[in-house]
């Protein structure tokens, strides 16, 4: 069950694994996500569809390695079994024929936002791209998320690809020059925040993609929640997807941070006990 | 085991009602071990001695799955627990998890006779006491499953209800498949209920027989998003669907405050803490925060787990905030009184009204509404009205809400023509448990919002006996 069939290096800690799951696939529409377990002593994360092969039956999942469950997950190996695959969970994203939209995805967003993307083209939108990352080889799925682009800016914090800044800059230009009629922001919290809040004055409607923690992914824990217009959301059900003018991004990144000492801990510990793993992340090899 | 003699009537009212073994206080709250320890075989052999066999034997109309008592009782003394066993679940499949958690004291052993002038028979002791010794000593007979009928059945959700439902229908010569959005089957039983009042390797041994049985139990599908109900008609090939999904989704209390990091539903919390086993993180990958001052909100059998739970992971002070007073709880006096014993702080009377966090977003204190009881309401329990000005704040840097929980829209809301309530429960035939769509049944939580383990697997049973002559029907060309 939930074979691990293909499993390549992106990016320095970021993978791409494709996964036996014909139900899910079957069922996969854009903005879905799954809930994976790795063994039975693990721990339920949350991780976007990224793609998905019903004849195939399998589904894509792109991992950024930032603690001890993707980094665990990043040593497992095609051939190998995930213990639970849960999903399609969260409802799948309204795509309309807006007009032109632009996408903007920061880091691991650009994996969520890829079939996001691919349903507003498919859609018949004219699609924009905006990609940012720290350095170069951390601007992701960029040849994928180029095909279905009309036009496709990047940006690097470092300058090694693209506009040196953020991808707020690369939108604030793009809103300069012409008025799209839809934004999708998919990234971390602060930067789906400064995306917002460029739109709004503009009236521009904006989706987000929410990252927050989750247990069981069915609604049943509310420990997804977040503010959207004042009002308590569940995120594994009522979202992913909100109006990013209505979020409360400043509880979400405070609620982001409930586990902190947790995750040092037990990052800390998965780390003494894979030197390996502490090699890769101090060096950033693959 | 050789039995004891059956005393005339005036002895048996003398033997004193054997209360249970437990880990005392001190030594329990600082493990997740089961609390009762549970009879040894001369304790039972006493405790059954002192059934005053009623001819017309009122415990059994306490029972909702009407359990043949003083038969199985007597089994028990006449040292016949093997037959005692088998007794029993002629009317409950799951004996060694109902003689645990059934609130027998407003069931079976509420209309014991001797409960009258004495204490009523230890009903559920004895019903746990003889399914721990046939566990334990291995002699469970599997039943006969017939050849099979040509149906395919889908059972929806692991809990009580799908368990005993699957069970019936097993039995009945049907093809059954459960279908449970978690990892793990067991509903409540695994991820509500605490290892220490139930432990998991019973419920884990219980779904191991039905497997024996040849049920197939699918974890790990979200009915109304792996699948819907009609694609497991018309693509999976079911003939008939029952819903056992419980009532699985948390309330709030929506005052200011309680998106504050520190504030947990007590289904976050008993999930963290069961199911994922948090109070063994780091060994698990799940963290479950734990305060140092914890309040839990409500005083139903959820909130005592909470309360213990919170415990017994090693906060300092554990408070229980309940608008009502002692008398007005709804949790089983066993557990309300073993809380009280483990040092909980119960404040009567007392209604939350505002949760206070600091920049950071962590909860730090809540402002509390002294309360005192007024006239009865619409459920016959006196009111709680505020004593105005008597507001006053307690330190607290975590914060249980145990108020309750609502039927779960994510399967219903995707299964059109399924009939609900305006609490969006399933409306269900009471006599066949059949909802509004021909072929779907229902039973549980689910139907009857958040109740307890053996109603919901008298209800599954019932739906069993339901689906299995709406299959006969089908088989005749009746209903389609
Ligand atoms: C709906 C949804 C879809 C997601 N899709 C993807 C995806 O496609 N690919 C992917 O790589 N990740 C995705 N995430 C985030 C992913 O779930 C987390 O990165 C993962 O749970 C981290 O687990 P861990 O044990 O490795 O690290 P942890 O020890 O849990 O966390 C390590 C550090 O990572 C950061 N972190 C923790 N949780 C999150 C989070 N939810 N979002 C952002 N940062 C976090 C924190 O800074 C934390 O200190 C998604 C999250 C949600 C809610
Ligand atoms: C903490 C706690 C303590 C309790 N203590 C007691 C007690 O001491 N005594 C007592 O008698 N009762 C007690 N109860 C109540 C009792 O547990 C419930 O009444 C009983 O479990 C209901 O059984 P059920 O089968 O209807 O549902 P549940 O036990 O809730 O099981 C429902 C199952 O369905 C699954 N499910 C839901 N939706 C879907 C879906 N769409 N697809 C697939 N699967 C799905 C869920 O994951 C779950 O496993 C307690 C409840 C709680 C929460
Ligand atoms: S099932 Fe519950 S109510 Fe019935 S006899 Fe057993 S303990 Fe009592
Ligand atoms: S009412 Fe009490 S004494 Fe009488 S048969 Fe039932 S258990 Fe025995
Ligand atoms: S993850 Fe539990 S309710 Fe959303």
């Amino acid at each position: 069950m939930f074979q691990i069939l293909k499993k390549e290096s992106l990016a320095p800690q970021f993978k791409r694994y494709v996964i036996a799951a014909p139900e899910i696939a079957r069922k996969h529409r854009a903005g879905q996500f799954v809930l994976v377990m790795l063994h039975e002593h693990g721990e339920r994360i949350p991780l976007t569809i990224a793609g998905s092969d019903k004849e195939a039956g399998t589904i894509t999942l792109v991992v950024q390695e930032v603690g001890k469950t993707t980094m665990e997950m990043g040593l497992m190996e095609e051939g190998d079994c995930l213990y639970a695959v849960v999903g399609p969970l969260g409802t799948p994203t309204h795509v309309e024929r807006w007009g032109t939209v632009v996408c903007v995805g920061g880091g691991a967003g650009i994996a969520p936002l890829l079939p996001i993307a691919k349903a507003m083209k498919e859609a018949g939108n004219r699609v924009l791209s905006i990609l940012g990352g720290r350095s170069r080889d951390l601007v992701i799925l960029r040849e994928e998320m180029a095909a279905l682009s009309e036009e496709m800016w990047i940006t690097t914090d470092d300058g090694s690809l693209g506009r040196k800044g953020l991808v707020t800059h690369a939108l604030a230009d793009v809103l300069a020059s012409e008025r799209p009629d839809y934004v999708v922001a998919v990234g971390p919290a602060v930067m789906m925040k400064a995306a917002a809040e460029m739109t709004r004055p503009l009236a521009i409607p904006t989706l987000c993609s929410l990252n927050t923690i989750m247990v069981d992914g069915t609604g049943m824990c509310g420990g997804c929640r977040v503010l959207v217009g004042g009002q308590p959301k569940f995120v594994c059900v009522d979202g992913p997807e909100f109006d990013a003018h209505q979020v409360d991004f400043d509880l979400l990144i405070k609620r982001l941070r409930t586990y902190l000492p947790q995750e040092q801990l037990a990052k800390q510990r998965f780390l003494e006990s894979h030197q390996c793993v502490a090699l890769e992340a101090a060096g950033g090899r693959v | 085991m050789t039995g004891l003699p059956e005393l005339p009537k005036k002895e048996r009212t003398k033997i004193p009602r054997h209360h249970i073994p437990e880990q005392p206080p001190e030594v329990r709250i600082r493990n997740f071990q089961e609390v009762a320890l549970g009879y040894t075989p001369q304790m039972a052999m006493e405790e059954a001695q002192r059934c005053l066999q009623c001819p017309d034997h009122p415990c059994v109309q306490g029972c909702p799955v009407q359990i043949d008592i003083p038969t199985f009782v007597d089994l028990v003394r006449q040292g016949e627990f093997a037959k005692a066993v088998a007794k029993i679940k002629e009317a409950n499949t799951l004996p060694a998890i109902c003689g645990r958690v059934c609130p027998q004291e407003d069931q079976c052993e509420a209309l014991c006779v001797l409960g009258k002038k004495f204490s009523p028979v230890g009903i559920g002791y004895l019903e746990r006491f003889v399914a721990d010794y046939e566990r334990q000593s291995g002699t469970v007979r599997m039943p006969e499953v017939p050849p099979w009928s040509g149906h395919k059945v889908a059972v929806i959700g692991s809990g009580p209800a799908g368990l005993t439902c699957a069970a019936d229908l097993a039995r009945l010569g049907h093809k059954v498949t459960i279908f449970e959005a978690l990892h793990k089957p067991g509903g409540v039983l695994l991820y509500g209920i605490p290892e220490f009042r139930l432990p998991k390797a019973i419920v884990e041994y219980e779904v191991e027989n039905l497997k024996k049985m040849g049920v197939e139990i699918r974890t790990n599908f979200v009915v109304g998003k792996t699948a819907t109900v009609e694609e497991l008609f018309w693509e999976y090939g079911y003939d008939a669907v029952f819903f056992g999904t419980g009532a699985g989704l948390p309330s709030f209390l929506g005052i200011p405050g309680e998106e504050l990091i520190g504030v947990l539903s007590a289904n976050e919390f008993l999930t963290r803490v069961n199911l994922m086993k948090g109070y063994a993180f780091p060994d698990y990958d799940t963290p479950v925060p734990v305060g140092r001052r914890v309040a839990v909100i409500g005083a139903g059998n959820v909130a005592m787990d909470c309360l213990r739970c919170a415990k017994r992971l090693g906060a300092e002070e554990v408070m229980c905030i309940y608008r009502r007073t002692r008398a007005e709880s709804p949790a089983r006096i066993e557990e309300l009184q073993r809380a009280e014993e483990e040092g909980i702080d119960f404040r009567w009377l007392s209604a939350p009204l505002e949760i206070y966090g600091n920049a950071d977003g962590f909860v730090t204190g809540m402002k509390i509404q002294r309360m005192e009881l007024g006239e009865p309401d619409a459920s016959g329990r006196r009111r709680p009205v505020p004593i105005p000005g008597s507001e006053y704040e307690i330190a607290v840097d975590m914060v249980i809400v145990a108020i309750g929980q609502s039927p779960n829209p994510l399967a219903t809301r995707v299964t059109p023509g399924l009939q609900l309530d305006r609490h969006g429960c399933i409306i269900v035939d009471p006599e066949t448990q059949m909802s509004s769509i021909p072929g779907v049944f229902a039973g549980g939580d689910i139907v009857t919002g958040a109740a307890t383990v053996i109603l919901a697997m008298g209800a599954g049973k019932k739906a069993a006996q339901g689906i299995h002559e709406w299959l006969a029907k089908l088989d005749r060309g009746e209903v389609s």
